[in-house]
């Protein structure tokens, strides 16, 4: 299954990457090259196997529903970017 | 001085005889990261931060426990951490540029553990960005070079702190493995590497690839010092809730136990095409070794090892691919200049911050992940990570342990597979398998090929940490290999 030029470019959207079209064709190899050591798996016969998630199949643990957290607040705010009265700044989103 | 000639457990017995302090040891390392590790100065780049002030308060305070009689039986002794642990109020960068100006506001589990044990951090180790990668070449903060041959890559994602135990400019450090990270650069520097079983080590703090198949654990000397370090960083930990309630065992109690009955599977995978012939003969001296300390071996069949690779860059992309969206300008982080709207901030923060192979490697699982290709993908992927699981069961009903060797090749040249990502994907071949499974593996050193360093790698059932211990010091007692120093280094 090689992708093409444009299926990356919608790939990158998604991840939210920055694809330059010069780019393009140089990743579109590179992927497309990868994605043929990973084909291998076709061939794998795997009717009636369950997949496997988790190494030991555990179950995620449970506890008491208790606050655990304290206000951290301005040491994350310390290292953001961006601040203004205890939120962050991003581009303007609603015009 | 020779301190940094000894292993953690003789600096131990060093310091609770008073022959020096843990000042004068800190000290010692420090004027040895100055010496040899500097990138400019062509030293081999080990460090991506060096904290003396904080390394030497906590010697300040080692020494004060000492003194006052409330020591522990690692209190003072130096240690490098992989930066890919955070470490409160220290740069923690998982060596990419994303990173490059985050100052942890909290402690990773694993350094709060190794804090409390009175251990004294040296600094920050460089890697492979965000542990993508087995040379240590696609770090922001350049490449680290091998100190058996300074124009070869020690291995990677924790070649960072491979090569500085190496270089013995730390006694011992910590590393993660996701896919191999551990063993491939202990086996091409020469060091004992434990990757434990899935959940042993709490990952809270540690900075994800693939939830699923990461695993902190010790780089070191010997046996018996990677003994000591696993006894402080294992454990539950409720903050992880994939760290799993298992009893942690006295891993130092069993490291002398008999190896009379031991049943060591080898699998005709592991020793086929791809394998260099002296990695092999060297390998093949070792089980001789093992076999005169009483153990015996079995041929297993690993029927399903040949797809851990194509597995593995399903599932750890796909997993890399969601852990990282978190990187996205807004929070923390490399944020790009003058965005126009969010879209382009997100897009340009994030095609600015990760490097090529980080951005690679979140499209393949972006695209493992994307509708329509999901049940091709990651679901087929998943049962065949079920089906290498259970070659590994039906192997153990036959043995003990698994053994054979860590990489199908010593130590190469810096830049020789940078243009090849398959090609340095298959340098994991041997080792992937077991993260797939979630199982305990190792490498310990095994012998010389052309003056670099060849690891051979045991494997063994979860849980199976303290008998891998045992195995590996039990071989060490008899061979020397672990204690060769790089002549430049000495």
């Amino acid at each position: 299954m090689a992708l093409t030029a444009e299926q990356v470019a919608r790939i990158a959207h998604l991840a939210r990457l920055q694809l330059p079209a010069d780019e393009q064709a140089r990743v579109t190899d590179s992927l497309n090259n990868i994605l043929g050591l990973i084909d291998q798996l076709q061939a794998a016969d795997t009717r009636g196997v369950a997949p496997m998630a988790h190494p030991v199949d555990a179950t995620q643990a449970l506890r008491a529903d208790v606050v655990s957290e304290s206000d951290h607040r301005d040491d994350y705010q310390r290292i953001a970017p961006a601040v203004q009265d205890g939120c962050y700044l991003v581009p303007r989103v609603v015009e | 001085m020779s301190l940094h000639t000894l292993t953690l457990a003789e600096l131990a017995a060093g310091l609770e005889r008073r022959d020096f302090s843990s000042t004068e040891l800190t000290r010692h390392f420090l004027d040895r990261i100055a010496r040899f590790d500097d990138k400019a100065a062509g030293g081999i780049n080990s460090y991506i931060t060096v904290t003396p002030e904080r390394a030497l308060a906590q010697a300040a305070a080692a020494d004060a426990a000492r003194a006052a009689g409330t020591a522990g039986p690692l209190t003072g002794l130096p240690l490098a951490q992989k930066d890919i642990f955070c470490t409160e109020g220290v740069k923690t960068t998982c060596a990419s540029k994303m990173l490059d100006s985050f100052i942890s506001p909290y402690n990773a589990e694993v350094v709060t553990r190794c804090d409390a044990a009175g251990l004294v951090m040296l600094g920050k180790t460089n890697m492979d960005e965000f542990a993508m990668g087995s040379s240590n070449e696609t770090s922001f903060y350049g490449v680290v070079k091998n100190p058996w041959d300074t124009t070869r890559v020690p291995g990677g994602s924790s070649g960072g702190s491979a090569a500085a135990v190496a270089a013995r400019l730390a006694p011992a450090a910590t590393g993660t493995d996701t896919g191999g990270s551990i063993r491939q650069p202990a086996a091409l520097c020469n060091l004992t590497g434990l990757k434990p079983s899935y959940g042993r080590i709490s990952r809270w703090g540690m900075i994800a690839f693939a939830s699923s198949l990461d695993q902190a654990g010790p780089m070191t000397q010997t046996a018996e010092d990677a003994a000591l370090l696993l006894q402080v960083m294992a454990g539950h930990d409720a903050k992880d809730s994939t760290s799993i309630a298992q009893p942690v065992p006295d891993y130092r109690a069993t490291l002398g136990d008999s190896l009379e009955g031991l049943r060591i599977g080898l699998p005709k995978q592991f020793f086929g095409e791809g394998l260099s012939a002296e990695t092999g003969a060297l390998i093949q001296a070792a089980i001789r070794e093992l076999e005169k300390l009483g153990a015996t071996t079995v041929e297993v069949d690993l029927p399903n090892s040949g797809l851990s690779v194509p597995a593995y860059y399903v599932i750890a992309p796909a997993e890399c691919s969601s852990n990282l969206s978190r990187f996205d300008g807004v929070r923390f982080g490399h944020r790009c200049e003058n965005p126009k709207d969010l879209e382009d901030l997100y897009k340009r923060s994030r095609a600015e911050g990760f490097g090529e192979e980080v951005r690679r490697r979140i499209m393949i699982g972006t695209y493992a992940l994307s509708a329509g290709y999901y049940d091709a993908y990651y679901l087929q992927a998943q049962k065949v990570r079920r089906l290498i699981k259970q070659d590994f069961d039906a192997a153990f009903a036959q043995c003990d342990v698994i053994l054979g060797p860590t990489a199908p090749e010593t130590a190469f040249a810096l830049g020789a597979k940078q243009a090849d990502p398959i090609a340095m994907y298959l340098q994991d071949i041997y080792t992937i398998a077991t993260n797939l499974a979630g199982l305990p593996g190792m490498s310990i050193p095994a012998g010389f090929s052309g003056g670099l360093p060849v690891g051979l790698q045991l494997i063994g059932p979860y849980w199976s940490e303290a008998r891998l211990l045992n195995v590996a010091h039990r071989y060490q007692q008899v061979t020397d290999w672990h204690r060769q120093i790089p002549a430049a280094f000495a």
